[in-house]
């Protein structure tokens, strides 16, 4: 594995300086953008910043917020850069690259990030035959030659990559178990979690119903009102921010070919958009999977967290049902993963609070029995659409 | 061609200017896939160009409309009104001979057998208000 001298230029040289974020809720008096304004006031406060500052802003395609919506809320004077990534789940980790390059190459000074949305109060992916979440280019192929035959939602989708991989690998419904109750266990520990005072044992998992099999209920994530906001500037201009900032050693994106469905991918099980994408951001940041501490990893499914081990070198490929078993992602193991319960028992902000998550952890802002100890390095990963997939890695302030 | 009296409608079938000869072949009772005509990749789902040999130019090649079950899953929650009354219900990912993979609901299969490798066959079916679609039903893995 390459060493740190190998590091690409961009590695450390910008930062997240600020995050801020609305209470994870089922039920909300807010409109999308109405959280999405909370989450974005408080990350830059937290920034040590006012939104005149603020003149960059990428709005989350999953959200269907557009820049006009901040710079007339936010009052922002002159906004110098805007871009939506359209890579569904992935898409917050992706439009992280995009930002770091805009700040890098000089673009802009300090861009704002914001995801989420009205999960539960609107928009519930549970109750959603069509037309409730807003038509996606990128559905046009799944539209004419998918939902018409029955296959109509991603727990459907994502099911056939599981049951694909346990037929290949041998890998268990136990298996997405333990993933389960390993980022239950954290919630638990975690105040802001949606299921901070819910447990769960293997077993309830077992007895939780079929959505669509493998995928039970325990399987996917939960349908949650709120918004995560973020700032990213210069690592040299970090540096008089309020807090630390927290630098991005490597970044990249990925996408799975052929683009049109999960069904259409050479291989199934693999989400090879995530494997590019890690690949790139180890690259960048001159480093590899055994020098990450802790992972926060996208789960929209179980099975996804299983695929992305894979997918980030953690383990080989159909390796990922035995790598979670023993606690080895539960804290105290030997890589923690999603400290905070994650998308399936924290809540479900378009895969923005395990960015936000892993800030706070190399803060040590979190509750002091879910902090990683010497937790230096930090894998963020997005998982979108088809196998689309991002990767970041987030250091400790150097 | 068997006629479905299925109610409610499955989703509309937002058919293009690019998959119409899927269609048409689909209306005459054929399964035809689309074929670059200068290197002669198979593709689906349909698209402008190729993408190995990039040209412009393909035709529709009939297929064996035999295959087997890639992967499947058991839905046993119906997430639109078209399949409520048919749950738990199989949607298979087929993979014909020729390589290709459709996307299919298996309503007759039974959800307790459905296997990976399963053997199945096309079949024409014509909607209510939608014109005919392809269906796969299970076959006899013996070949009977």
């Amino acid at each position: 594995m390459s060493s740190l001298s190998s590091r690409s230029p961009l590695s450390g040289k910008t930062a997240i300086i600020g995050i801020g974020q609305t209470p994870f809720t089922r039920g909300t008096e807010l409109t999308t953008l109405g959280l999405h304004l909370e989450a974005a006031h408080e990350a830059i406060t937290d920034a040590g910043l006012t939104p005149a500052d603020i003149d960059g802003v990428m709005p989350n395609e999953l959200a269907g917020t557009v820049a006009e919506d901040f710079i007339l809320e936010l009052g922002l004077p002159n906004l110098a850069f805007s871009s939506t990534i359209r890579t569904g789940g992935a898409s917050f980790v992706s439009a992280i690259q995009s930002a770091a390059l805009a700040v890098a190459g000089g673009v802009a000074n300090h861009v704002l990030l914001v995801a989420g949305r009205r999960g539960f109060s609107a928009q519930r992916v549970s109750k959603t035959s069509e037309g409730a979440i807003a038509p996606h280019p990128v559905m046009r192929q799944i539209d004419e030659f998918e939902r018409p035959f029955g296959n109509t939602v991603a727990a459907q989708w994502f099911a056939q990559a599981a049951r694909r991989h346990m037929h290949e690998y041998g890998t268990t419904s136990e298996d997405f178990g333990h993933v389960a109750v390993a980022v239950r266990g954290h919630a638990n520990k975690n105040p802001r979690a949606l299921m901070y005072e819910k447990t769960m044992t293997l077993e309830q998992h077992q007895a939780s119903p079929f959505i669509a099999d493998p995928l039970r209920l325990f399987d996917c994530s939960l349908e949650t009102d709120g918004a995560t906001a973020i700032v990213i500037s210069r690592a040299d201009r970090a540096k008089d921010a309020k807090k630390p900032g927290i630098p991005i050693l490597g970044v990249g994106e990925g996408h799975g070919d052929p683009p049109t469905s999960i069904t259409q991918k050479r291989d199934l099980t693999r989400i090879e958009g995530l494997e590019r994408a890690a690949e790139r951001a180890y690259a960048m940041a001159g480093l590899g999977p055994e020098a990450i501490d802790c992972a926060q990893l996208y789960d929209g499914f179980t099975w996804i967290v299983l695929a992305s081990l894979e997918a980030c070198g953690f383990c080989a490929p159909g390796e990922g049902g035995g790598f979670v078993r023993d606690g080895r992602i539960a804290l105290g193991g030997a890589l923690p993963v999603n400290t905070s319960g994650g998308l399936l028992s924290e809540g479900h902000c378009s895969g923005a609070n395990l960015v936000s998550e892993a800030v706070r952890q190399l803060r040590g802002e979190v509750e002091p029995d879910r902090q990683v100890a010497g937790c230096e390095r930090i894998l963020v990963t997005g998982e979108g659409d088809f196998h689309e997939g991002a990767a970041l890695i987030l250091g400790a302030t150097e | 061609m068997t006629t479905n009296e299925e109610a409610p409608a499955r989703p509309p079938i937002p058919k293009t200017e690019i998959s119409q000869g899927f269609w048409d072949a689909i209306a005459e009772g054929r399964l035809a896939i689309q074929r670059c005509t200068s290197c002669g990749l198979l593709r689906h789902y349909p698209q402008l160009r190729c993408p190995s040999c990039h040209s412009a130019d393909s035709d529709w090649a009939d297929v064996s409309g035999r295959g087997r079950v890639h992967s499947y899953t058991v839905a046993h929650r119906a997430f639109h009104p078209a399949w409520k009354d048919h749950v738990p219900y199989v949607i298979a990912t087929i993979e014909l001979e020729e390589g290709i993979r459709l996307v299919c609901d298996l309503l007759d299969a039974d959800p307790d057998t459905i296997a990976i490798d399963q053997a199945v066959e096309v079949r024409f079916e014509d909607l209510p208000g939608q014109g005919p679609i392809p269906r796969f039903d299970v076959v006899d893995a013996s070949g009977g």
